[in-house]
């Protein structure tokens, strides 16, 4: 009997060796399945161009950075494109360490950072709208009630002409792209007395449409029928608007390199010819950003 | 072979304990283990920042004891239910429920909570502070979704182990109890929980880790601004700030997220002490 049980304890401790085993190779092979890969883009001479383009940053960038990355690798499928999303400041931080070769970052770069060899490229614009759930009357603001809501100082829509209801204020984490060049824009860095901080614009749309009386930002291009969007000193977030600055609550949606892009490797200059090509441009629409007059 | 294996997780307890102190412990030096843990002002990208963490430490600790007060009583009861009084039929009903309680995700509950939840808490917040010109409206997003969400995640862990508990109580004390003339009320409360009182309060401390460590369901139904824990102030947990700041976070402001893993590590590890402390007592008792 205790035989007995001893050899099952040895097949099963042989079984599992076993799939280790299997599993391991089955690595091994899928390694060296990628290095084969590489082998044959060396063969090929129809495809010169191979290499890698690495971009870490901004999550509201996620859209435009995928699209590009999948643009380009049709283009040249021999380039490895990847993109991770980090946030600004630790995509930046990836380019000024060579982690990455692009950061995305979805506000300007800071002294500090050019000072470190940052140089950035204003790939599109984003507008932030500010929303209320759909059922509030009030569609205008001037910056000095929204500068008001924010700091606390106002707390319900009466004073604003709307009906007799509290103000729920909804914002952004501390850290945010959005958060900041909202906050730059109200001249209310690190003043604004929110409700709700939420860290993503998913979350920020989903309360703000099911909470009545709520106010919130988000980025232009996630907009839908759910929420209703207000005018800033008279002045509606259209594409026009944004693009000539007359909309003045918009960020810049920046690629950094370290050192000039002349300076880096093939692979990545090529991305930034892309992407300023007709077809890069193209893409770029298509994602629902606003490209920028000055490219 | 199966050493290798065992070893997996101690090497993982290992390393995670090494890299936490290892990252949250620079920016104590740097900013001040008083000024994290005592200051209340958390304005990490200012340009003055300030790194204090008391309202968040205090919301954790206030908000878990809520929740513990509000979930072991039902969990409590509903263990004494399921081992003592449920006819057959019923706890087949009401056991699967219980673990599929246990199996549902985090977030699913965090979704629920701010669909279903937070509405009820707006109407109940405008009932309340209708004439109030300086409450904050969170739209339902408060200290009080939190606690009552925490409550019913604690739930399944109460509620499996008591009863656990409760059945290992010998027949024998049950019996000489109702044979002496107690009711078998009386014998649920003097006899079979006393003597279960161990196992329950495993139960008790296990749900407490738990309702300490959860962050996705809480950040969706907290509203995640930093203030006092009161019941209808939006609040941040331990777990939240980490959470919702990570993704942005450079520098210092990272460097204090890791302490506040940190603090909440600690958390644990206290936690899990008098866990293993009611065990032993257990086993020498």
């Amino acid at each position: 009997m205790k035989k007995k049980h001893e050899d099952r304890m040895n097949r099963n401790e042989k079984g599992l060796l076993a799939a280790m085993i299997l599993i391991i190779g089955l690595l091994a092979i899928g390694s060296r399945g990628n290095d084969r890969q590489g082998s044959w883009g060396q063969s090929d001479r129809s495809t010169p161009l191979r290499g890698t383009v690495t971009m870490a940053g901004s999550t509201s960038m996620e859209p435009i950075a995928n699209a590009l990355a999948e643009g380009f690798r049709n283009r040249y499928p021999y380039v490895m494109v990847t993109a991770e999303f980090t946030g600004s400041s630790a995509g930046i931080e990836a380019v000024l360490t060579g982690s990455a070769d692009i950061g995305n970052s979805s506000r300007r770069l800071r002294p500090e950072e050019k000072a470190a060899g940052g140089v950035e490229h204003i790939v599109a614009l984003d507008g932030i709208v500010i929303v209320t759930d759909a059922g509030n009357p009030v569609r205008e603001l001037t910056k000095e009630q929204l500068s008001a809501i924010y700091q606390g100082k106002v707390r319900n829509w009466q004073e604003l002409g709307g009906q007799d209801r509290a103000i729920v204020v909804v914002g952004r984490e501390a850290g945010s792209g959005t958060r900041e060049a909202f906050e730059e824009y109200l001249e209310l860095e690190d003043q604004c007395d929110y409700a709700n901080e939420l860290n993503s614009t998913g979350a920020v749309m989903a309360r703000v449409s099911s909470t009545p009386g709520a106010v919130g930002y988000v980025s232009w291009d996630v907009l839908n029928d759910t929420v209703a969007v207000l005018a800033i000193d008279g002045v509606r977030p259209t594409e026009e608007a944004i693009r000539t600055g007359r909309y003045g609550l918009s960020r810049p949606y920046v690629m950094v390199t370290k050192g000039k892009v002349e300076e880096q490797r093939e692979a990545v200059r090529e991305f930034f010819r892309y992407l300023e090509s007709g077809e890069g441009r193209a893409l770029l629409e298509k994602t629902g950003v606003i490209l920028s007059d000055s490219q | 072979m199966f050493s290798l294996c065992a070893f997996t997780a101690v090497a993982a307890v290992f390393s995670i304990t090494l890299y936490m102190i290892a990252n949250g412990v620079p920016a104590i030096w740097q900013v001040g283990w008083k000024e994290i843990l005592f200051s209340s002002v958390w304005q990490p990208v200012a340009r003055d920042a300030s790194f204090g963490i008391l309202y968040v430490i205090l919301t954790s600790v206030v908000g878990t004891f809520l929740a513990v007060l509000l979930g072991v009583p039902i969990g409590l009861f509903t263990a004494v239910f399921l081992a003592e009084a449920a006819p057959a039929w019923l706890a087949a009903v009401i056991r699967p429920a219980v673990e599929l309680l246990a199996g549902i995700p985090s977030v699913i509950y965090g979704v629920l909570g701010m669909m279903i939840l937070n509405p009820w808490m707006y109407c109940l917040e405008q009932m309340l502070f209708a004439d109030s010109l300086t409450h904050q409206f969170t739209g339902g997003a408060n200290l009080l979704s939190a606690v009552i969400v925490l409550a019913v995640m604690i739930l399944p862990t109460v509620i499996s182990i008591s009863e656990a508990a409760l059945r290992a109580v010998p027949p024998e004390l049950k019996a000489s109890s109702l044979a002496l003339g107690a009711s078998s009320v009386e014998t649920i409360f003097r006899v079979t929980i006393p003597a279960a009182r161990s196992g329950i309060l495993t139960a008790v401390v296990l749900g407490v880790g738990r309702a300490v460590g959860e962050a996705m369901a809480i950040s969706l139904v907290s509203g995640n601004s930093v203030n006092l824990p009161l019941p209808f102030c939006s609040v941040r947990f331990l777990t939240t700030a980490i959470v919702s700041e990570m993704g942005y976070a450079g520098g210092l402001h990272r460097q204090v997220l890791f302490t506040i893993g940190l603090v909440l590590f600690v958390f644990i590890m206290v936690i899990n002490g008098i866990l293993s402390g009611i065990l032993k007592g257990e086993r020498q008792g």
